[in-house]
């Protein structure tokens, strides 16, 4: 009984690690693939690296916006360090915090798909509301480690 | 037997002697400081930015106007002890408004204070000593735009051997100098003017150079990095060395500068936000002279 009771604890321990540890690089290919991937098409088109174009614009915000929702689920207790996390243990020092900022990045971007920006002049209006809220959100929660 | 004990004493007191002479702090020469009251305040703004002032003297989270005012506050946790920056607003009581030009011109190229003692090199005058007088002037100038703000100072928090200054002299015979760090061609222009403001106003060497055990910086890895001397994490390499930014371009450092973002589109976190901050504040010719300097570093590794 008590070696099943073993067995038991560890599986746990072991699920639990891998949950922590997919936890921390699904959060990392959400802030990459999506996060900064989309940053990467609309700060092109605002340094007119690339003409703007309307519907690659919105599609970026959108991208960026359905990230906003999911994202803050991938901070479960236990996944404070390991896999190289670049997360600050302020997130969990301050949760709520940390939510509140992730919910003005989802009211930004949402606005941002909402207003739809005909031309440039229009997008960088809005472009710069959004772009503003990675820094305000990583000079709090995020620590560099390379 | 009192031969010897007489020997003692004088060597005690040559050591005394040598020891305080040493140590005294020294003051520029008054040509120097002839035209520290005579500064231009417009020019003044870009050094204050440039040196991002406000990122210490300024209430912690400061944003807008309120950067303005420099009643002191921010805490520096170092291994040495607690620093807490001091109000340098223009209030006579408190800040530094009774101050004369020569006086600050001394306390940031000097590191000494108008009493004349030693201040502590958490405040950066390291680099600052490699700044022009002129540049001071202005910035002094600049200085006494702002709003006057009522706040005591508070004291230090350190243990005992760091609290008597004097000792300092000896550090700053190690560690203070106005000559420039980097070797570089010195009829281009742009170079000189980045490594002027990285070196000297920027100061950006304190951080983002290691430091030996007495927490002077350590020349060979230049601005290699090192770990965060505040709390987790680690100061990045912006050399091209190992772990550095040898895939960025001059005009990707500028641009990072300007806007917060790296040419991969992750973006600046932590007191860096600050500085970023600060030096968007620069001109795009200042920014991509920093970027041409730091891309011209001696590579090191970092550590």
């Amino acid at each position: 009984m008590r070696k099943f009771i073993y067995a038991i604890a560890a599986a746990g321990l072991l699920i639990s690690g891998v949950a922590h540890a997919d936890a921390i690089s699904d959060r990392k290919a959400v802030m990459k693939e999506k996060v900064g991937a989309s940053m990467g098409v609309l700060a092109k088109m605002a340094k007119g690296e690339m003409d703007y174009d309307a519907a690659a614009a919105v599609a970026a915000f959108q991208t960026m916006n359905d990230a906003s929702k999911t994202f803050g689920d991938l901070f479960p207790a236990g996944s404070e360090s390991g896999g190289e996390t670049t997360a600050s243990p302020k997130i969990w020092e301050d949760m709520d915090g940390f939510k509140a900022k992730l919910a003005k990045f989802g009211d930004d971007t949402a606005a941002a798909v909402a207003a739809a920006p005909a031309d440039k002049e229009a997008f960088m209006a809005v472009f710069g509301n959004v772009a503003g809220n990675c820094k305000a959100c990583h000079e709090a929660y995020r620590v560099q480690k390379n | 037997m009192k031969r010897l004990a007489a020997a003692l004493v004088v060597i005690a007191i040559a050591a005394a002697g040598l020891f305080w002479l040493l140590t005294m702090p020294a003051h520029l020469d008054a040509a120097i400081t002839a035209n520290a009251d005579a500064g231009d305040a417009i020019r003044g703004e870009r050094i204050f930015n440039a040196g991002g002032c406000a990122s210490c003297h300024a209430a912690k989270g400061a944003k807008g106007d309120e950067r303005l005012e420099l009643g002191g506050g921010l805490p520096l946790a170092t291994p040495f002890g607690t620093f807490h920056a001091p109000n340098i607003s223009p209030d006579e009581k408190t800040g530094i408004g009774s101050w004369s030009g020569a006086a600050f011109m001394n306390a940031m190229l000097k590191g000494v204070s108008p009493q004349g003692s030693h201040y502590y090199p958490a405040f950066p005058y390291t680099s600052y000593a490699r700044m022009k007088p002129e540049d001071v002037a202005d910035l002094w100038a600049y200085l006494k735009t702002l709003p006057a703000v009522e706040r005591a100072n508070i004291a230090h928090e350190l243990p005992l051997p760091f609290r008597l200054r004097r000792g300092l002299g000896l550090w700053k015979a190690l560690f203070l100098s106005d000559q420039p760090v980097v070797a570089i061609d010195e009829s281009n222009a742009q170079l000189v003017l980045g490594r002027y403001l990285v070196e000297g106003p920027g100061h950006c060497g304190e951080c983002h150079t290691p430091r030996n055990l007495i927490g002077g910086p350590v020349k060979s890895g230049w601005l290699g990095g090192g770990p965060a001397p505040e709390g987790d994490g680690r100061i990045p390499n912006i050399t091209s060395g190992k772990g550095g930014i040898a895939s960025w371009s001059d005009k990707d450092v500028a641009y990072y500068l300007e806007s917060g973002f790296t040419p991969d589109f992750d973006a600046v976190g932590g007191s860096m936000v600050e500085v970023q901050e600060n030096m968007a504040r620069l001109t795009a010719q200042d920014r991509e002279a920093i970027g041409a300097y730091v891309k011209a570093l001696p590579f090191a590794d970092a550590k």
